[in-house]
């Protein structure tokens, strides 16, 4: 057999999932000056771009600008794209084998971390993942209620998305206005009556999961005075020898960001968001209706592992916290994909390098391979995702050169396109997802924001207007 | 970031040793998986030791028979264990401070993994490479 990877016979490669970590693997196998490469890309959405789209907050208009390093990549015209195609549903595994060489899973984490007390499912406790994905306007979210006539709303867990759902509870409406959140939030939110906002961290100052930059915003906010209890950001024996001995200096800066904090007094704007540290939740109380009236909280020692990290102990102290309103975000979680080996514990594609393994064998699978939050889970900045990308391409281009990949009946892409829009005849192409894209920019120069995204895929597929029919 | 998500990563799953094993199933495993070190564990999946490349290059040094000889005779006893929850950075920090290069770790008493000194230094390098190219991409982004 001839080895494809030549302009004459190109190596058939799709990606399943149009975030970060997809564009990226795109654009390091359309860089290669050596390889004759055709590129189809799927959605599950009509619209691009993951996370991107649908997870960074609209507050951080400046981050998305990325989608424009990504418009680069998709003007290739060995790149196409089909949005609002999901794998193992419109295309299957079995099909996808009949039609690639190699197959990239780029798919995220879909769902939320549990926490696992009693309480959680309480109506008015929602994952922090249902709540971003719908006031950033992801259109599986748009019926989701959140009660925002609550005045005491908990954040349970300190890490940056935390800070996001924090942030957005706590902005004005004026501020949010300036924003692309989705319309329905941005209504929804106008008419908040949330006063206090509690972010509930299970250690100290010194083990909080955000970052720096992100902690001061809360500081700077227009509608809201920060509160932070003196005695729970002092730091502990322990967190002081432990930072003495590390001299990591991003932890220093945030514990003096922190200290500061706590020294300061309400100026009596209309909200507050208020920091605590060491409580853990341990159980969600409801009234009579099941609806969430308060979060019950273990306050928490530190002590050290045999590895020196600092764990949180509970003590005998509870509080209980009157809440109408919960957000759990202690992390998202991967989902199976139909047909891949999936370890559960971990929410990740069993891979090696990239390399989807027989979870059994631990051989590698031919043809498939993870990238981004699917293959080591959800953690990292967008940027994390392109070296991650670049490790997934290099194990392609190896097994590649040994003829390793699969041998698909039908590598044209001409009938890739030909079942494609069989399976999903709504499919839609990055030249329409530009239309889409300006669309949404103009609704949004109309009313002086970034944009006003499209929330339905019906107003979407609309939008379009009459599809072209292969 | 903590280890479990270190773990999720790399998803290897240890390479472990019992204690009566020989030393010559030791090199072959070592050898076989292009590895430093193993874990040694009892009937219950429980880390007792740790055996690397150099504990039996130097028992080699001073003794022909080394070979024949069960693992249980030269492994480091005082093994320092993990756990997934462990952050990251204290676990650098054990290991510089330690000068180990592999920390076991487990679940519930059970070995579940092991995090190698290159690991460490792999996930902190992909963690500033990371925010690097975040800043690269925006940049590259505005110059449209
Ligand atoms: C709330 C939040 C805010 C964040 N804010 C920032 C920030 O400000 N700055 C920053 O640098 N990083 C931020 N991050 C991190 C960043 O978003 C991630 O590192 C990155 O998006 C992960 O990329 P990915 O491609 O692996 O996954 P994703 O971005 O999740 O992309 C996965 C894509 O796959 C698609 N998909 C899933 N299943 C299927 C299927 N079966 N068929 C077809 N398609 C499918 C999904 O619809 C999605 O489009 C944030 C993360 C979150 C959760
Ligand atoms: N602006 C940005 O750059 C931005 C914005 C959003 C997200 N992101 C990135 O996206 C990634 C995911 O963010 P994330 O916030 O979902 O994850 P994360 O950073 O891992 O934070 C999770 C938080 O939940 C806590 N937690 C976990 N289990 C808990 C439990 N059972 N009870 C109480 N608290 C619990 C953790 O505390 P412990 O530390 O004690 O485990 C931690 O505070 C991160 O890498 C983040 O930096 C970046």
């Amino acid at each position: 057999m001839v080895l494809p990877g030549t302009p004459a016979a190109p190596l058939r490669v799709a990606i399943i999932g149009s975030g970060p970590a997809a564009f990226y693997t795109a654009e390091h196998l359309l860089k290669r000056e050596d390889l004759g490469v055709e590129l189809d890309m799927f959605e599950r959405l009509p619209t691009p771009f993951g996370l991107v789209r649908g997870g960074v907050a609209p507050d951080h208009q400046k981050i998305k600008s990325v989608a424009a390093a990504f418009d680069k990549v998709a003007a290739d015209p060995r790149f196409r794209f089909y949005g609002y195609v999901e794998f193992g549903k419109d295309v299957t595994l079995a099909d996808l084998r009949e039609h690639y060489h190699q197959i990239v899973y780029a798919t995220g984490a879909q769902t939320d971390r549990r926490m696992g007390i009693p309480g959680e499912d309480l109506r008015g406790s929602h994952p922090a993942t249902e709540f971003v994905a719908w006031y950033n306007g992801h259109p599986d979210y748009q019926d989701c209620q959140f009660d925002l006539q609550q005045e005491r709303v908990a954040v349970v867990g300190v890490g940056n998305v935390a800070v996001d759902v924090a942030r957005i509870l706590c902005r004005t409406p004026d501020e949010l206005a300036a924003t692309d959140i989705s319309e329905r939030a941005l209504e929804a939110l106008r008419q908040s009556r949330v006063r206090e906002v509690y972010m509930l961290g299970r250690r100290g100052p010194a083990q909080a999961a955000f970052t720096n930059p992100e902690i001061k915003e809360l500081g700077a906010l227009g509608g809201a005075d920060i509160v932070v209890l003196p005695e729970e950001v002092r730091l502990d024996e322990l967190s002081r020898a432990a930072l003495e001995k590390s001299q990591d200096r991003a932890t220093q800066k945030k514990v003096e960001i922190l200290h500061g904090y706590a020294q300061r007094t309400p100026s009596g704007k209309p909200r507050k968001l208020i920091l605590r540290f060491l409580v853990s939740p341990v159980e969600l109380i409801g009234n009579a209706d099941g609806q969430v009236v308060a979060i019950r909280l273990v306050k928490n020692e530190l002590h050290a592992t045999a590895a020196g990290t600092l764990q949180p102990r509970p003590t005998d102290n509870l509080e209980e916290l009157p809440v109408g309103l919960v957000f759990r975000s202690v992390g998202y979680k991967g989902v199976v994909l139909p047909g891949v080996p999936f370890n559960d514990d971990w929410g990740v594609i069993v891979n090696d390098k990239g390399r989807v393994l027989d979870p059994d064998t631990r051989r590698p699978v031919v043809g498939e391979y993870a990238a981004g939050w699917i293959k080591r889970g959800p953690t990292g900045v967008i940027g994390t995702n392109k070296p991650d990308a670049a490790e997934t391409v290099v194990s392609m281009l190896e097994d590649l050169a040994q003829g390793t990949i699969l041998t698909p009946a039908h590598p044209e892409p001409a009938a890739a396109e030909a079942l494609i829009r069989q399976r999903q005849p709504n499919c839609v192409s990055y030249a329409e997802w530009r239309r889409l894209d300006e669309l949404e920019v103009a609704r949004g120069r109309a009313a002086g924001r970034p944009r006003v995204k499209f929330t339905r895929v019906e107003e979407m597929l609309a939008a379009l207007g009459p599809r072209q029919k292969a | 970031m903590n280890i479990a998500s270190l773990l999720a990563a790399t998803s290897r799953p240890p390479i472990a040793i019992r204690p009566e094993q020989s030393i010559r199933e030791a090199v072959a495993l070592l050898s076989r998986h292009n590895i430093g070190a193993l874990v040694v564990v009892n009937a219950a999946d429980a880390p007792v030791g740790i055996i690397s490349e150099r504990d039996i290059v130097r028992e080699a040094a001073r003794n022909e028979q080394v070979f024949t000889r069960p693992v249980s005779e030269i492994m480091t006893r005082d093994v320092i264990t993990g756990l997934p929850e462990d952050d990251l950075l204290s676990v650098a920090n054990l290991m510089t401070e330690k000068r180990i290069r592999h920390v076991p770790v487990v679940d519930k008493g059970k070995l579940i993994g092991i995090v190698s000194i290159g690991d460490v230094v792999k996930a902190q390098r992909d963690k500033y490479r990371g925010e690097v190219e975040t800043l690269e991409t925006q940049i590259l982004a505005d110059q449209k």
